[in-house]
């Protein structure tokens, strides 16, 4: 569904079980760690990176004083916690500029990687973001209608595009441009290049050409979410060939698990700075290691739901609602205020995909994400009682009021049946919130199906603030 | 489609195929040099697998086979473990290659579907190509009607091809371009449909659901029709793979997977897990950016290429 999503039901399963023992035997690491390599290979991580991987984490579960500990799961946790992390990368990176303008930025990559769309994503970051004046550079001469495709998306987000018609070659193009961008006063300069593949030895050549004409401050090599074991041999040799300095990892808003994040990051040593997240111009996005890896772990990304959440929702609803969620008050009726709001966030399967536990609620996500089951779920809602709304376990006790809210509400008593059962889980999931807005560590402690993540995560509780937590706002 | 299979294609193929190949073969020579069949051997045979896109089950699958049946013939030697596996392979790609679906009058409509940039629109133009060098009188439709420019990128391949493309402005009605593109089908006395479709990924519904509707239209107005739908993968995707050709299917009834850039250096070994799965057969392979780069798919030779233990 989204990105990581079953390596995060595989762990959490995983660590159920080990949960259940208190104390690990050797034989207990190891069929841990067999699940999170299978769990990393499904995720398209290179198996290559996957074992080294579980060695390190093996080599440090091993060597520390885990099979006394009481909190063995916890443990290892962190550890994979914390070894997914350093691969992912340290902190999010930003765009280099260079000491005297215009700053040349190079897109590389494979055919369809998304090269174009991303490139014209980035024009418009700097455009509106930074108030810069970007020149996008059409470089690529081979494929059919890139030049008029990059040509479009220029005119659509209001950014220039320098072309040369006819039979101009890349090196010729980019000379040009070059030249016009000081002329004209464009700070940034652009430069979109043809999908080539990284052992196409004359097209390489031509890149390696153009860096040395233009000397980027940066080439951001342009990778597909979606890629498998390759990803690594993609990398490598573009990273050889022209020093790469950064990703951007594309179509982040399949339903990949996106182990070619980790497998990318690792091939090149190069930090993942933007990831694509739509079709749309605005869909380019900065990159985030920490939370990438706490939603690899299974607790969502919660601080992206949270900023997202923080532009959209309404503040003082928000606090109400945060309030509710502390004293675990969550009602029908919240829970349609809720549907109404998410409604105006964005894609649905994007938004539930961030929420912590979602993984493992399959059910719920899938009929959620059903824009025509949202209507039913808001028909059945509106059949309630003022009372019911108010008191869930009402209708959970009595038949003849489900019945009766089936019947209001055009729908089958199973219908109803299974909105209880997933109102509750839901219950479930905003109290594990609510433990997480109280932090410290007691309130960890209460988090049933958590438990085992929570004295396991790199900032403690506090990250994962519901609203107003003070990280998400630095970030901006 | 005889002849479709040109000598030397496949040797081109094999030849882009050559870079990693050289490390594979290398490592498979070091699987084979040792002398008895032990766990190293499986232990190695399955990483080689896993790096070609394979995926872990059916990893797993095509080496408990290779064990029953080196126990079953009881193979002593490494070296004979690879017909065993490359066998074991073509069975769950499908003994035989699938033809394209011909229709036996009237219009054949070949529907092309995919996430974006998996090379829809290439193929589309190479088909074209294709079909018109067998003599038949080749339509396209421009159905990706919201990627800028992709109607154009069409275009140009009809102007390469030779083939008329039935197109509208970006932004309208993918169903309505198609609907327009079947009518003149009809009324032209065409003999193959291509219908090109916008990108999408197999999570967003509402693509899914438009493409539905594409498919409808289609199954509307000429019955029996689309005869062949065409889920474009590429051959570097991984795992995901299987899950768009999961959803593609249930939106518009995939018939056949193409399987593009194969002259990367990626395998494509994720076709083999969508057949054994889901029993949707491999029909094209796209090995180039040439008009002309367009095969049969022969599972045979996919298997040996992967493997490579012919020299």
């Amino acid at each position: 569904m989204h990105v990581f999503d079953t390596l995060s039901d595989r762990l959490q399963a995983t660590f159920r079980r080990l949960r259940g023992k208190g104390r690990l035997s050797p034989d207990d690491v190891k069929e841990a760690l067999r699940e999170v390599r299978r769990a990393l290979l499904e995720a398209d991580v290179n198996h290559v990176v996957a074992r080294e991987f579980i060695d390190r984490v093996q080599e440090r579960a091993v060597g520390q004083e885990i099979l006394q500990s009481l909190s063995a799961a916890q443990q290892v946790v962190k550890i994979v916690s914390e070894e997914l992390t350093a691969l992912m990368g340290g902190e999010q990176s930003r765009l280099a500029r260079a000491a005297q303008p215009p700053t040349v930025v190079m897109l590389v990559g494979l055919q369809g990687a998304g090269k174009t769309t991303a490139i014209a994503k980035l024009a418009r970051l700097l455009k509106t973001s930074e108030h810069r004046r970007p020149l996008l550079v059409a470089a690529d001469v081979y494929r059919p209608a890139a030049v008029t495709q990059l040509q479009l998306l220029g005119e659509q987000i209001g950014t220039p595009v320098f072309a040369l018609t006819g039979d101009a070659l890349p090196h010729d193009i980019v000379d040009q441009a070059l030249a016009h961008a000081r002329r004209a006063g464009n700070d940034y300069v652009l430069v979109d290049t043809a999908g080539r593949l990284q052992v196409d030895s004359a097209m390489m050549e031509e890149l390696r050409d153009l860096k040395a004409l233009a000397a980027p401050q940066e080439i951001l090599l342009v990778v597909d979410a979606m890629t498998g074991q390759d990803a690594i041999s993609v990398a490598q040799e573009f990273h050889r060939v022209l020093g790469v300095t950064g990703v951007i990892l594309s179509k982040m808003d399949s339903d990949t698990r996106g182990g070619a994040a980790l497998t990318v990051r690792h091939a090149t040593g190069c930090p993942i700075k933007y990831v694509g997240t739509s079709e749309r111009p605005d869909g380019l996005e900065p990159f985030y290691p920490d939370r990438m890896a706490s939603r690899i772990l299974g607790m969502g990304d919660v601080l992206s739901l949270i900023e997202k959440a923080q532009a959209t929702v309404d503040e003082g609803q928000a606090r109400e609602l945060e309030q509710k969620l502390l004293r675990n008050e969550f009602t029908f009726d919240d829970f349609l205020a809720q549907l109404q709001q998410v409604k105006n966030l964005g894609p649905l399967d994007q938004l539930l995909g961030m929420l912590p536990g979602m993984g493992r609620m399959k059910q719920m996500k899938e009929s959620a994400a059903d824009t025509g089951q949202l209507k039913k779920v808001e028909a059945i809602i509106l059949s309630m009682s003022r009372e019911e709304r108010g008191r869930p376990e009402l209708i959970e006790k009595s038949a003849t009021r489900r019945m009766r809210i089936a019947k209001g509400s055009g729908t089958q008593v199973k219908d109803v049946n299974q909105l209880l059962r997933q109102f509750g889980e839901m219950r479930k999931v905003m109290k594990q919130f609510s433990g997480f807005g109280k932090g410290g560590r007691g309130a960890m402690k209460g988090m049933g199906g958590m438990g085992p993540f929570g004295g396991g995560m790199k900032g403690g509780p506090r990250d994962f603030a519901p609203r107003g937590g003070s990280r998400g706002k630095k970030r901006r | 489609m005889e002849g479709v299979w040109q000598v030397g294609l496949f040797d081109r193929f094999r030849q882009s195929l050559g870079k990693t190949r050289e490390l594979f073969t290398e490592r498979l020579a070091s699987v084979l040099k040792r002398r008895k069949i032990d766990e190293g051997v499986f232990e190695e045979l399955e990483e080689v697998l896993l790096s070609a896109d394979v995926g872990f089950a059916t990893c797993e699958d095509l080496l408990l086979r290779l064990r029953r049946e080196s126990k079953r013939r009881g193979l002593e030697s490494a070296d004979e473990l690879l017909p065993v596996l490359r066998g074991a392979i073509v069975e769950l790609l499908g003994d035989s290659a699938a033809p394209v679906a011909e229709s036996a009058d009237g219009p054949t409509v070949i529907l092309v579907v995919g996430v974006n940039g998996a090379g829809k629109t290439t193929l589309v133009g190479k088909l074209a190509h294709m079909y018109r060098a067998q003599g038949k009188r080749v339509l396209l439709a421009a159905g990706d009607t919201f990627r800028a420019a992709a109607v154009e990128q069409l275009v140009a391949w009809g102007e390469r091809a030779g083939v008329d493309v039935v197109r509208q402005k970006t932004g309208s009605d993918a169903a309505a371009v198609i609907f327009d593109a079947l009518q003149a089908a009809k009324s032209r006395g065409i003999d193959v449909l291509l219908c090109d479709t916008a990108g999408r990924l197999q999570n967003k519904q509402h693509l899914m659901d438009e493409l539905n509707k594409v498919y409808r239209v289609i199954n509307r107005e000429i019955p029996g029709a689309p005869h062949e739908v065409l889920l474009v993968l590429d051959a570097t995707t991984g795992q995901n793979g299987l899950q768009q050709a999961k959803v593609f299917r249930e939106a518009a009834r995939v018939t056949g997977v193409a399987l593009t850039k194969l002259d990367s250096t990626a395998k494509g070994g994720v076709v083999i897990a969508v057949a054994r799965e889901l029993g949707i057969p491999v029909k094209l392979v796209g090995v180039g950016e040439k008009i002309d780069d367009v095969a049969l798919f022969a599972p045979e030779d996919f298997a040996s290429a992967l493997l490579s233990a012919d020299k």
